[in-house]
């Protein structure tokens, strides 16, 4: 480390971004359509049962799913994905998307469970099936919440540690390809205070650097959030 | 005309001369689809959380049980079959009761204050904007705030990498959690009480304290139990402040550096040798032990709380 005189952050956000887009591309379908199904399917005693179920799994220790993204997803996907590393963007992408989903899907089921019934009776009256109700009415009805769960699944997601340090490596390299191993900011982190970290080095300043780079993106997206939501909350009585 | 022609009639004129057609098995078929989408995607994190404790299981128990309890008391060591989880399993314990020391009173006093007396001044407003904000924080950030605090800052308190810098950290870390309980189980406390509290004279202060603390509390606690489950599984902000990996004493005072049970699954996990993946499903085994133990006593407490009431 720190051999290459030439500093940046860019690859690090770039390998951030690429776990964050592939966690998002499974959290977000699956979180709504679990969100859809626990507020508008699901009767009140599978509801209780599911539940519990979802927040056990938002409680499971992010490094107990780096251990599982390495050595149980990793060597699972090798089967099928050609090329694919030990250390990969994919395997560590898909967890951290499990790991975010109960976020997802906990808040915009809130959202939608608050949508007024009076809401989805009209839709009925006029002829909607369920599901033309819950895509046309229900889900724009509570956009605001939605949106913003999404947002914190965002920022939890780029904040994530211990699932990219294990799982996808500690290794900067400036690619889109999720095969290879990749150094996100958070395991940037962590390998750089994994040894004695003097005060005042170079090293000490670039933990700092990076810390405070992360903390500005996840805070915008969570003044974003906060502003979609008051901008947008449809109001009923 | 009985109502069936009528209606029959009414189709067709809607069918035919409006141009509209119902198709309605057409969208009861989209419908029974969307329908069983949405149960896989609710299904799929079951299976992948059922795949994992399976996993674990299967990695994990044999050397958990092999010449049982020596992975429990023993220390950790440079061969994997004689190394064990006594150090990591007593610094997170130590590291639990000292968050919870410095969290609970910091947090509970917090929420009563924004609930009971903050009203909707500037200043509660603008602490409240910013639990808010906190709570969205990363944890590693978290450790890089303990690294310059209580490390640096407070070295001499604190003795630097310590097993009490890391408590406090965690401490900061759940912060949060626990006002947001706390108001929460304040908020549940009917106003009747209180109003009647203050007709008999009571104080502001003695409302508070003899009852709505008392029917809060269950709530409180419930919230902080979690809130501290959640502190024990954390490994990133103890990586920063700089938990040591080989620790083959137990601390005996809270300057000692410290290892905790996520950081020696962190080391063991990142190990190239298959033995050492084993001892680090094992020691993921024993945290998930004392995980679902803390999470039982909140269920047991709500659950006390709701047949109460």
């Amino acid at each position: 480390m720190f051999t290459n005189p030439q500093y940046g952050i860019f690859v690090l956000i770039s390998a951030t971004l690429l776990t964050s887009v592939v966690a998002l591309l499974v959290a977000v379908p699956l979180g709504l359509m679990a969100a859809i199904f626990l507020s508008e399917y699901a009767s009140r005693q599978v509801r209780g049962w599911l539940k519990p179920i979802l927040e056990i799994l938002a409680g499971v220790p992010t490094v107990v799913f780096g251990y599982f993204a390495l050595l149980a997803v990793t060597p699972i996907l090798r089967l099928f994905v050609p090329g694919l590393q030990t250390f990969n963007g994919l395997s560590a992408g898909l967890i951290l998307g499990f790991a975010i989903l109960p976020t997802i899907a906990s808040l915009s089921e809130d959202a939608i469970y608050a949508v007024p019934q009076s809401l989805r009776q009209g839709a009925y009256a006029l002829g909607a099936t369920k599901r033309e109700t819950i895509t046309n009415v229900v889900l724009r009805a509570g956009l605001s919440g939605i949106v913003a769960s999404i947002i914190l699944g965002v920022a939890r997601a780029v904040g994530e540690t211990m699932i990219v340090t294990l799982a996808a490596g500690q290794n900067p390299t400036l690619t889109l390809d999720p095969r290879v191993p990749i150094a996100t900011m958070t395991a940037f982190m962590v390998q750089v205070s994994g040894g004695d970290v003097a005060v005042g080095t170079i090293k000490y300043k670039s933990l700092f650097a990076v810390g405070m780079t992360l903390f500005l993106i996840t805070l915008v997206l969570n003044i974003f959030s906060f502003w979609f939501v008051r901008r947008f909350q449809e109001k009923y009585e | 005309m009985t109502t069936a022609d009528s209606s029959k009639d009414l189709n067709q004129i809607s069918d035919s001369a409006s141009g509209f057609d119902s198709n309605l098995a057409g969208r009861y078929q989209q419908d029974k689809i969307f329908r069983i989408a949405a149960l896989i995607a609710t299904l799929a994190g079951l299976v992948v959380l059922g795949f994992l404790v399976f996993d674990i299981l299967v990695d994990g128990l044999g050397r958990l049980l092999q010449n049982f309890p020596s992975f429990i008391n023993s220390f950790p060591s440079r061969s994997a079959d004689r190394a064990g989880v006594l150090s990591a399993l007593v610094g997170s314990i130590l590291l639990l009761i000292i968050t919870a020391l410095a969290a609970f009173p910091l947090g509970v006093g917090t929420g009563i204050f924004l609930q009971e007396f903050g009203g909707d001044s500037w200043f509660s407003k603008f602490v409240e904007v910013n639990i808010g904000n906190l709570a969205a924080v990363p944890s590693i950030i978290y450790g890089l705030l303990g690294l310059t605090v209580f490390v640096d800052l407070l070295f001499n308190v604190t003795g630097g990498r310590s097993v009490v810098s890391a408590g406090l950290t965690l401490a900061l870390l759940i912060l949060p959690v626990i006002i947001v309980a706390t108001r929460e189980a304040m908020k549940a406390v009917p106003d009747s009480l209180r109003l009647a509290g203050f007709a008999l004279g009571s104080t502001r202060w003695q409302v508070i304290w003899e009852h709505v603390l008392p029917l809060a509390l269950p709530g409180i606690l419930t919230g902080t139990i979690l809130a501290l489950s959640r502190a024990i599984g954390e490994t990133a902000p103890l990586i920063v402040i700089g938990a040591a990996t080989f620790v083959p004493f137990l601390p005996t005072n809270l300057k000692d550096s410290f290892t905790a049970l996520p950081i020696q699954i962190f080391n063991w996990t990142s190990r190239p040798q298959a033995a050492f993946h084993a001892n680090a499903a094992a020691a993921i085994i024993v945290l998930m032990v004392l995980l679902l133990t803390m999470n039982a006593g909140a269920i047991f407490l709500r659950n006390k709380f709701q047949s109460e009431r």
